[in-house]
């Protein structure tokens, strides 16, 4: 039986400390990912599927780039593969892309791994004209990534570290504050990061009345519906993050049941990373 | 006319079932020749057949019952494949109970002939004779035909359609092909590697399947078109699960039975580590439901090395829509099951007692610990026309649990069809089609399986997938 054209690896880099960027040849998917969605990938035939937001996709050179930490098994597989290899599975774009207000100014907070993944949002909010302010927030220095190119695409732009080794010391909701108070014609807040990141944008944004968005990122086995794993509780009801998601409004989200959900397999990450060393 | 000699059904050879709950290997060993022949001589060849169309895709049941009667293995075999794609599969899963055997003239006074039990016995011999690997497909139409999903209607369909000359491209979101029969039906009782074979031959027929392609997202049907197809078949499956809506449910180690089974099946969480994709570690599990989902998680949770497995069904066993078979394998296996009790309230491993004081249950607080279950007794026929479950007020079982699997169905998955305009539906969210031809709302797009009819078996899918392919062949002569 044929099977689809190999899903090469075109190029290969290492961020920051555990950060990778992983650029796949994968036509399919890149003619149509928007910006917010995301895609399932399988390193090897025996690996996890796992959901990586698309930080970036050229449609002309049919590539999809993903970053993502290392933090169990299959993301530390993924790392050690190389460039001229290939994936042995990907699957995508998934998940409702990322609606944006027609005009005005919109905010764009990420946190670690979500300094990737917020810069698909500040290109296209910037492509459609609105007024970007973006603050990017990491625990240290050596997590810094893409700074460049965030500033660049960015009106306005902050940088935080929690122990102040790069730019202003603290939280993203420094920045954001003082965005808020400064200005009330802030349509949207945009923010992808550690939950606990986006529950604390989430809480700030609240008492402003500005309406928040934030990408969730459960647990997913299929991530096309069909699980449930990645189930969120939104406004009282459970939406499946992979079909109604990943983006959904944050002052509705319970994300102290998302945290709780996402520490489901640590033991068994654990068993998994040290199965792995012993095959080395 | 000879008089039936023997009453009974020739037993179907099972692995012993306490060896069995330690591995996934498949229970049901299947009949040697011996078995074959003897099971064989037991139909009557009567005239009206009334088994053919108690089979959802019309095999010539007599006819190929007759070749084997006769040691005619392999042209047994190409007698069902004139009318089944799946023998191998079907002869394993289909519940014959409700259809061909249902119907069976010998089974009015005795045991009806066990159809089932030859159907796989001739696949597999066949499938050992390298005879499976023959495949015949007419002259090429020039016709190309897109199939999304590759469960038992999507491969069907794409069977049918190759064999009459039309080009055949599947798309399939997941990375293997057989949708529910690799993610869903375990290891047990559907070997993997029979699925394989069997896809293998229409990849032998030109085939080809499209792994990672999630239609709707990747490609919407309209770009189907646009890409030069001249009709697509929906075969995309139910999927979405259904959860109880009680308290407690998001809690970890609560799974639907979709879940459970896509990490143990598709994913091998059985083999983990060396299989990635891990499973909780299980000691007390709960299976909700009374369906063959329900009876495969159950029996699927024993092989996890669960030490208690209940079922908790709200009706009797009476009432269970499961395949007799696998009730009494679940049975054997020692699920324990409990009748007339509904689950009301999953409660965490570690629960608030009296003020200030911490009960715990040697779980963790954001982990299942027990089931709170309504007893429940039957009340008048519902429109299923079974009788209706009733709460018994005010009487609760509670049942330690550390794990629960919600197996009570699936509703329409929405990615296909929020992202396709024009898709009628019907009332309960299902793709709505012409009964005749299968031809959905849009022209040329046609559907079958349970994105059609909710929840079904994979035979009925069979038929569906069948039928929809004959009428977009009749389609194609028409527009030559």
């Amino acid at each position: 039986m044929n099977e689809s054209s190999a899903i090469e690896i075109l190029s290969y880099a290492r961020l920051a400390e555990d950060v990778f960027c992983v650029k796949f040849f994968a036509p399919h998917i890149a003619e149509h990912a928007r910006p917010g969605q995301f895609v399932m990938l399988m390193a090897y035939e025996k690996s996890e599927r796992i959901p990586l937001t698309v930080a970036e996709a050229d449609s002309a050179e049919g590539s999809v780039t993903v970053v993502f930490k290392v933090l169990g098994r299959s993301t530390a597989d993924l790392s050690l593969m190389k460039q001229g290899e290939s994936l042995y599975y990907a699957a995508g774009p998934l998940g409702k892309p990322t609606e944006f207000p027609e005009s005005g100014r919109a905010v764009a907070v990420g946190g670690g791994i979500g300094l990737a993944l917020i810069f698909p949002i500040i290109k296209e909010m910037k492509k459609r004209g609105l007024f970007v302010t973006t603050i990017a927030g990491v625990r240290e220095k050596k997590f810094l990534f893409w700074e460049e190119r965030l500033r660049e695409g960015s009106e306005k732009f902050f940088l935080t570290s929690d122990d102040g080794s790069c730019g202003e010391k603290g939280f993203v909701t420094g920045p954001l504050k003082r965005e808020l108070d400064a200005s009330n014609d802030i349509k949207i807040v945009y923010a992808v990061g550690p939950v606990v990141m986006m529950r604390t944008v989430a809480d700030l944004t609240r008492k402003y009345g500005v309406k928040t968005v934030v990408s969730l990122n459960p647990i997913m086995v299929d991530g096309t519906g069909m699980c449930g794993s990645c189930r969120v509780r939104v406004a009282g009801k459970v939406r499946f993050a992979c079909v109604d998601g990943p983006d959904f409004d944050a002052h509705d989200v319970d994300f102290d049941e998302l945290i709780s959900r996402l520490t489901l397999y640590q033991d068994k990450e654990k068993e998994a990373a040290s199965h792995k060393c012993r095959c080395l | 006319m000879p008089m039936p000699v023997i009453k009974n059904k020739t037993p179907m050879p099972f692995l012993d079932a306490k060896e069995r709950t330690k591995n996934f290997d498949e229970v049901a060993t299947g009949y040697t020749k011996e078995d074959a022949l003897k099971e064989a001589s037991r139909c009557l060849m009567c005239k009206n057949k009334p088994c053919v169309a108690g089979c959802p895709v019309g095999i010539d049941i007599p006819a190929f019952i007759k070749l084997i009667t006769e040691e005619r293995f392999e042209e047994a075999y190409e007698k069902i494949k004139e009318k089944n794609f799946l023998p191998a599969v079907c002869g394993r899963v289909c519940p014959q109970e409700k259809q061909c055997a249902a119907v069976c003239t010998l089974g009015i006074k005795n045991e009806p002939v066990a159809i089932g039990r030859l159907e796989r016995f001739v696949s597999d011999y066949a499938e050992k004779s390298g005879k499976a690997k023959h495949n015949f497909c007419r002259v090429r139409t020039g016709k190309k035909v897109a199939v999304v999903g590759s469960g038992p209607a999507g491969l069907t369909a794409a069977g049918e359609l190759s064999k009459e000359g039309v080009a055949v491209t599947v798309f399939e979101s997941s990375h293997e092909a057989g949708g529910v029969l690799v993610y869903g039906i375990p290891e047990f009782r559907l070997p993997n590697k029979v699925i394989k074979k069997e896809v293998e031959q229409l990849g032998d027929m030109g085939v080809e399947v499209r792994f990672g392609h999630v239609i709707g997202r990747t490609k919407t049907l309209e770009e189907l078109f646009e890409e030069g197809f001249d009709a697509v078949f929906i075969g995309a499956g139910a999927g979405l699960p259904r959860f109880m809506g009680i308290p407690g449910e998001n809690l970890n180690g609560v799974y639907s039975a979709n879940e459970f089974l896509t990490r143990i099946n598709l994913m091998k969480a059985y083999r983990f580590p060396e299989y990635v994709t891990p499973l909780k570690k299980m000691r007390n599990v709960i299976v909700v439901g009374g369906g063959n989902v329900a009876m495969d998680s159950a029996r699927c949770a024993l092989r996890m090395g669960a030490e208690n497995v209940y079922c908790v069904y709200r009706r009797t066993r009476a009432e269970m829509p499961a395949r007799a078979e696998e009730v009494e394998h679940a049975v054997e296996e020692g699920v324990d099951f409990r009748f007339l009790s509904n689950p009301v309230e999953i409660e965490s491993g570690e629960t608030e007692g009296a003020p200030g004081l911490k009960v715990r249950r040697g779980g963790r607080k954001d982990s299942a610990g027990r089931v709170q279950c309504q007893r429940m007794k039957l009340g008048d026929p519902d429109e299923s026309g079974r009788r209706s479950p009733v709460a018994i007020d005010g009487e609760y079982d509670f049942i330690e649990a550390d794990t629960v699997v919600i197996a009570i169905g699936v509703s329409a998955n929405p990615l296909l069809l929020e992202t396709s305009p024009g898709l009628k539906l019907n009332k309960r969210g299902y793709i709505e089609i012409n009964p005749d031809t299968f031809e959905t709302s849009i022209k040329n797009v046609y559907a079958a399986g349970d994105i059609v009819s909710g929840a079904a078996t994979v035979i009925s899918a069979m038929g569906g997938g069948k039928r929809a392919a004959d009428a977009i062949v009749k389609r194609f002569r028409g527009d030559e």
